[in-house]
């Protein structure tokens, strides 16, 4: 059986309280950080060489080295998981919730932040009360607070459920709507959040399983983390299956020790797909990210691995279509996501992900005609120039260019499925 | 405002050619300094950068090499490397056109902003040729009122962020804001609560597309068949720089200019849409004449011959103050000295006021140490003893706001009852009338009674003797006789002898009426009676030989049967003094009273003669705004019927008595009183055009006012309409709007002045306050933007939102009435008069008090103010 670090205590009894994270070694690692020196804390960070888990993959203990210096910084724990398939988070705050904010605590005394905030998506409901209840009793127990376990650390944390906008994961968006502001990205530069953050106070923004993660680092060391996976990807990922396969899920797997084609067919994991179906592509990394082939299922799951074939690892969601589903239609559903959820902002994305919505979806019902491909691929190449992997943007967010993803992918690698569509007026798959 | 530029110059090329830009500049701005337009729709120079829009995508050389960045939102940096026309930039530019048009209407022949629009210049100048977008557009209901002069069409939005920010940012209403998300994003008011700021038409002007249309502009013209000439706002004393702009001889808008010592492009409502008043068809347009209860038209011989006979035996009695006149705050400098001339010159009579009551004494306003408006909003701190500067001179507002919000100054605030200021002030006073003469001695020092007032001075840096302190002194609250603001503003000076003073009176020419002798005892250039100057011994027939009476001191002569005629030339007494019931009582007593007047007015309606004058924008001349700066006004449309300019009547009156004033054009009159008046030394129509024409010209001219040069853009962008009347086309930066080429002989100034400007010091005169008698209470009295007048109530959109007579009283005050909001009072005032009010509860009046607006009430007999109170209170009972 592989290493469990962020799942381990799911699927014991009452694993949300604070008496069973207690039983299982909980806040040990707090008080093992307290006892060390921020520095020390920060430098086994650095040497676990943990990614972040909310998709963009920068180093945490990198980023938290960018703080700027000043008398009040703020942590901010990105709980607004709203990406279509992405549901990893979802199971963390509603299974392991002392274990995200002990997490939180750490990072926090690592980093000398004043005040912690943990930003969760408000669809949560289950996790936010969860959240909630265990740090009432994190207070109740001394582990928040003043004078956290008598080391004179205090600090507060601060649960906020989120509006129901997607583009609140977006960092910078974030923080706007912490502040009680509407969620639009602010621009870098110069908002990089940790020079100016929340309340204009440098900040650093993590996700939460890269927290939730900080407690087994600190207990067993960064260097028994960097030892699980290969390269950049250390430890373990939490990965989102969905789609085709007989077993969606979660399933913790030491990162680049399977293949996507190992995920989806092992038993254990994935279950395969439905009898004599076979794989027409995989989404991996949330519906922002490119397409990746049958061909590219032995693809170790590792962060580089996914970069060298032209996507991204991301948030850990892998959406698997067999060959009953429909391309197009597929598209469709992620291109009418992304213009539901632009936050309206600036023009090229605002106006853009409801053209190519409009688009695609006369494809779909069968108005299209063949010039829409090169008008869509246009049409998105003025957000993302050149179309490129990692893209370009004429946008203010990274929201822009995951339009064209699935919509490059889909006119690439299934361009005879779009001209049926076309030819025959209307989609040749049953749904 | 750093003066020594050099030092922080920063080189980049763009497009391959170096330029200078200052350091931390955007570089949208720098490029366009250095003759590159880079388009535009969000960006504006007065509000901060947001990046939204994406039309000034430009390729910027970075560590990852060239990439798009905003460069509305990219200062420059040493060193930078721009590419504004690439293949790749086009294409972000067409791009981003595309989509900004895939959803709008396209519906410009019916559009207010067709013809001027930015949108449509720059799709011309930049954009795909035609639109890709096959799919149905996405619609609203259009368009919807967000206020009662604003309208929305929201299709034609381009989200641009304009309106929103500047009614967050800008006014401080922060009353519209996006709603929903995607290409369903779109501006709006919350429920129930309009966009009723005192500055929603600034929105109109900077909304880059048709979505935001004013209600009074809505279809009136277009364009292309508008001409314009500059001006300058004169509804209030803050003298807002304006496009003034018509249509077949009939005024169709006001366009803020971007003048950057005074109204940086805003201006209030009132002053925007007040030309509906000039064409009121109620517009007086030829001479009356008193027939019994009635009046009939007469010629301008006629009244002039009229007015001549009365003059004349008026005279022959023997005291020329037997002749009054009482100037209005609207006229030009040049109607004032031309009257002041008549009166003075050449009547003799020095019985010349210009302010109802509602203002202060002119040698008071002399003696003080003048603050600009920039000095005032870069004070170490300032101290606001005013009417409520929202509601009188509200531009001075929104750059009080953003001084305040900026860190640069900090407000403290005394008075009776609350103002729009408090908000931004750092500390909020109420006082007695008892302890303004101790303040006033001892405000510096934290052992007074206002200890928190000298903390924050002094933490700001003011000096003992005032240094850094700027003083905001108005009619707080006109239920207190102006002597008391008098004397503890002498008392001020005196103690701190180096702090100045922004006198911030609603009037819009009081400072020119003070400037050029409109007062008792005074002649133009703030000279004392007695003190002459050579030029106006030369150019004048005679002068007074005894000091005449202010408007108060007219009234009680009136009431004696002392006042044979009385000239109002644009003032109206009956409704405007503060004491309405003395006002009227004593005009019944007055032998003959001829009014110059735009509209029949209360006090018109019951003269004996009513000469028809020409309005603003019917006329030339200059204005003299509160801080003491000259600007012009310009014609734009002929005069109604016969009316004429106030100043010309003067004249002709003059002419009839046998006297030539010596002038035959507005010009002329101003070279007068730059000859006459050593104040205004200097002065020309052609320097004043010439020179600064935006900014007008601060008196007393110094030489370092006529080297700086400020050279005025135009963007055409952050305000249609403006450029496209002149020059329908695309948009570019070659629009150098104004020209100010530094040369040639008349910039030297010859001679020297002739005496020292400004009048001598004056002894503050403390008068004891009375006892508030039993069963009587404080009055809070002053005025609001929409307080009534002629000019409002002919103004038919503005007219909507004139104030209500209502009385105002805390919620502990209408208790004890055993009254709440919508009870009816009965507020009876000293001298026996009353009048009816419904009653509203507002928590901001203190107890024990009563507020009234002035100008929200007509009530014969009642006059809350009487002029022969120091301080007035009211009797309030349940009706």
């Amino acid at each position: 059986m592989s290493t469990k670090i962020v799942t381990a205590r799911v699927g014991v009894p009452d694993s949300f309280l604070l008496s069973t994270y207690l039983d299982h070694g909980g806040y040990s690692a707090l008080r093992k950080a307290l006892s060390m020196t921020p520095e020390e804390v920060h430098a086994e960070v650095m040497a676990s060489g943990m990614l972040g888990r909310g998709g963009a993959g920068f180093e945490a203990g990198r980023k938290w080295s960018m703080l700027k210096q000043d008398l009040i910084r703020y942590l901010v724990v990105n709980g607004d998981e709203s990406e279509p398939s992405t549901f990893k988070d979802h199971l963390l705050v509603e299974n392991d919730p002392h274990q995200l904010v002990e997490g939180t605590l750490i990072t926090a005394y690592a980093i000398g932040a004043t005040r912690a905030f943990i930003y969760l998506r408000g669809e949560f409901a289950l996790g936010l009360e969860r959240v909630q209840t265990a740090i009432n009793e994190a207070y109740a127990y001394g582990a928040i607070g003043a004078n956290i376990f008598g080391s004179g650390f205090s600090i507060d944390l601060v649960l906020q459920p989120g509006a129901g906008a997607y583009i609140c994961g977006e960092e910078t968006a974030l923080i706007e709507s912490l502040e009680g502001k509407r969620g639009f990205p602010r621009i870098k530069p110069p908002y990089f959040p940790a020079v100016i953050g929340l309340y204009g106070a440098p900040t650093i923004v993590n996700n939460v399983e890269t927290m939730s993660n900080v407690p087994w680092i600190i207990t067993n060391g960064g260097k028994a983390f960097a030892a699980l996976g290969k390269g950049r990807s250390t430890g373990t990922r939490l990965f989102a299956l969905s789609g085709d396969v007989m077993n969606p899920g979660n399933y913790e797997l030491e990162m680049t020790s399977k293949t996507f084609r190992e995920l989806i067919y092992d038993p254990e994991l994935g279950g395969g797909l439905k009898d004599g179906r076979s794989v027409k592509a995989v989404i991996p990394g949330g519906v922002s990210a490119p397409w990746i082939g049958p061909d590219n299922l032995d693809l170790p799951l590792g962060q580089d691995e996914v970069a060298q074939a032209g996507s991204m690892l991301g948030s850990g969601s892998i959406i698997v279509l067999d060959d009953h589903s429909c391309a197009v239609r597929a598209v469709w559903r992620i291109t009418k996501f992304f213009s539901r959820e632009s936050c309206g902002q600036c023009t090229p994305c605002r106006e853009g992900s409801g053209w190519i919505e409009k688009i695609m979806h006369r494809i779909e019902l069968g108005s299209g005609t063949e010039s829409d491909l090169d008008l869509l691929l246009d049409v998105c190449d003025n957000i993302a120039p050149g179309l490129t992997w990692p893209p370009q943007q004429t946008t203010i967010c990274v929201l822009g260019p995951s339009i064209p993803s699935s919509v490059v992918s889909g006119i690439k690698m299934f361009r005879d499925e779009f001209m049926v569509h076309i030819k025959e007026e209307g989609c040749p798959f049953v749904h | 405002m750093s003066t020594d530029v050099s030092q922080n110059l920063v080189t980049i090329s763009i497009d391959g050619k170096e330029i200078q830009a200052g350091k931390g500049e955007l570089l949208i701005a720098a490029a366009e300094k250095a003759g590159v337009f880079i388009p535009r729709f969000c960006y504006h120079n007065r509000l901060p950068q947001v990046g939204m829009c994406r039309m000034c995508l430009v390729e910027v050389n970075g560590p990852r090499g060239f990439s798009l960045q905003p460069a509305c939102y990219l200062p420059v940096a040493d060193g930078m490397e721009v590419v504004t026309e690439s293949e790749k930039v086009k294409k972000a530019q067409d791009g981003v056109l595309e989509y900004l048009l895939i959803n709008h209407p396209l519906d410009c022949p019916v559009c207010d902003k067709g013809g001027e629009c930015p949108l449509q210049d720059q799709t011309m100048a930049y954009g795909p040729g035609e639109s890709r977008f096959a799919e149905e557009k996405r619609h609203w209901e259009k368009p919807i009122p967000i206020s009662d002069l604003v309208l929305l069409d929201r299709e034609r939005c381009i989200q641009c962020d304009r309106c929103t920010r500047f009614a967050d940012v800008v006014a401080g209403d922060a009353l519209i804001e996006f709603v929903g998300r995607g290409d369903h994003t779109e501006i709006n008011v919350f429920p129930d609560r309009p966009f009723s700021s005192y500055f929603s038409g600034n929105t109109v002007q900077i909304c880059p597309v048709g979505a935001l249309t004013a209600v009074p502009y809505r279809f009136k013209a277009r364009p292309w068949d508008l001409s314009q000439v500059e001006s300058s706002c004169t509804t209030c004393s803050m003298g807002c720089r304006i496009m003034v702009q018509s249509s077949q001889n009939e005024l169709t808008r006001y366009l803020g200019l971007d003048a950057d010592s005074i109204n940086h492009g805003w201006l209030c409502d009132k002053g925007r849409f007040g030309h509906e008043a000039i064409n009121s068809s109620d517009r007086l347009t030829a001479p009356l004449v008193r027939k019994g209860d009635s009046f009939v038209e007469t010629t301008w011989a006629g009244a002039l011959e009229l007015i001549s006979s009365k003059v004349s035996s008026a005279k022959a009695a023997g005291d020329p103050n037997r002749i009054g006149f009482i100037l209005g705050a609207r006229l030009t400098n040049e109607d004032i000295y031309s009257w002041v001339k008549l009166a003075k010159g050449v009547i003799g009579s020095d019985s010349v006021d210009s302010q109802l009551g509602d203002g202060l004494k002119g040698e008071v306003i002399a003696s003080l140490s003048r603050a600009t408006i920039n000095e005032a909003v870069s004070a170490k701190a300032i101290l606001a003893f005013t009417g409520d500067i929202k509601e009188e001179v509200p531009v001075l507002f929104l750059r009080l706001r953003e001084a305040v919000k900026s860190g640069w100054t900090k407000i403290a605030t005394i008075g009776t009852h609350g103002s729009s200021l408090d908000k931004l002030s750092e500390v909020t006073a109420s006082v007695s009338v008892d302890q303004l003469q101790l303040l006033a001695k001892e405000l510096m020092k934290e052992s007074s009674k206002f200890p928190e007032i000298a903390k924050l001075f002094t933490n700001q840096g003011v000096g003992a003797d005032g240094e850094g302190l700027v003083v905001l002194l108005g009619r707080e609250n006109l239920a207190w006789d102006q002597s008391i603001v008098e004397a503890f503003a002498l008392e001020l000076s005196r103690a701190l002898p180096r702090a100045k003073f922004l006198v911030t009176l609603h009037s819009s020419n009081f400072a020119g009426s003070v400037d050029l002798g409109a007062v008792p005892g005074m002649l133009p250039g703030r000279l004392p009676l007695e003190s002459a100057s050579s030029a106006a011994r030369q150019k004048w027939a005679g002068l007074p030989d005894r000091a005449g009476r202010g408007v108060k001191e007219m009234l009680a002569a009136a009431l004696q049967g002392e006042l044979d005629v009385l000239f109002l030339v644009g003032s109206d007494p009956r409704e405007d003094y503060v004491d309405s019931a003395l006002a009227n009582s004593a005009l019944d007593q007055v032998g003959f009273v001829v009014s110059v007047d735009t509209f029949l007015s209360q006090s018109s309606a019951k003269s004996d003669l009513v000469l028809p004058a020409s309005s603003f924008a019917e006329k030339s001349g200059t204005t003299t705004n509160l801080e003491g700066r000259v600007l012009t006004l310009n014609q734009k449309v002929a005069p109604k019927g016969l009316c004429r300019p106030d100043w010309a009547i003067a004249s002709e009156i003059a002419l009839e008595l046998g006297d030539d004033l010596g002038f035959d054009s507005a010009a002329g009159v101003l070279d007068e009183i730059a000859e006459v008046s050593p104040l205004h030394w200097g002065l020309s129509w052609k320097r004043l055009v010439k020179s600064s024409a935006i900014e007008g010209m601060m008196i007393p001219i110094s030489a370092t006012s006529l080297s700086i040069r400020p050279k005025a853009m135009l963007d055409e962008i952050s305000t249609p309409g403006i450029a496209s009347v002149w020059d329908q086309g695309l948009p570019s930066s070659k629009t150098a709007y104004v020209e100010n080429g530094a040369s040639s002989e008349d910039d030297q100034l010859a001679g020297e002045p002739s005496s020292q400007a400004g009048a001598g010091t004056v002894e503050p005169k403390w008068r004891l306050a009375p006892v508030q008698p039993l069963g009587f209470m404080n009055l809070a009295y002053s005025r609001k933007l929409y307080s009534q007048g002629e000019h409002l109530r002919n103004s038919a959109h503005l007219v909507r939102l004139a104030v209500e007579p209502k009385c105002r009283v805390s919620s502990k005050t209408a208790e004890k009435l055993g009254l709440s909001s919508g009870g009816s009072v009965l507020i009876a005032d000293k001298a026996g008069g009353e009048g009816q009010f419904e009653l509203e509860v507002d928590d901001s009046v203190p107890n024990d008090t009563v507020e009234l607006v002035r100008g929200s009430f007509t009530i014969p007999g009642f006059s809350p103010v009487r002029s022969d109170e120091t301080v007035n209170y009211v009797k309030v009972e349940r009706a």
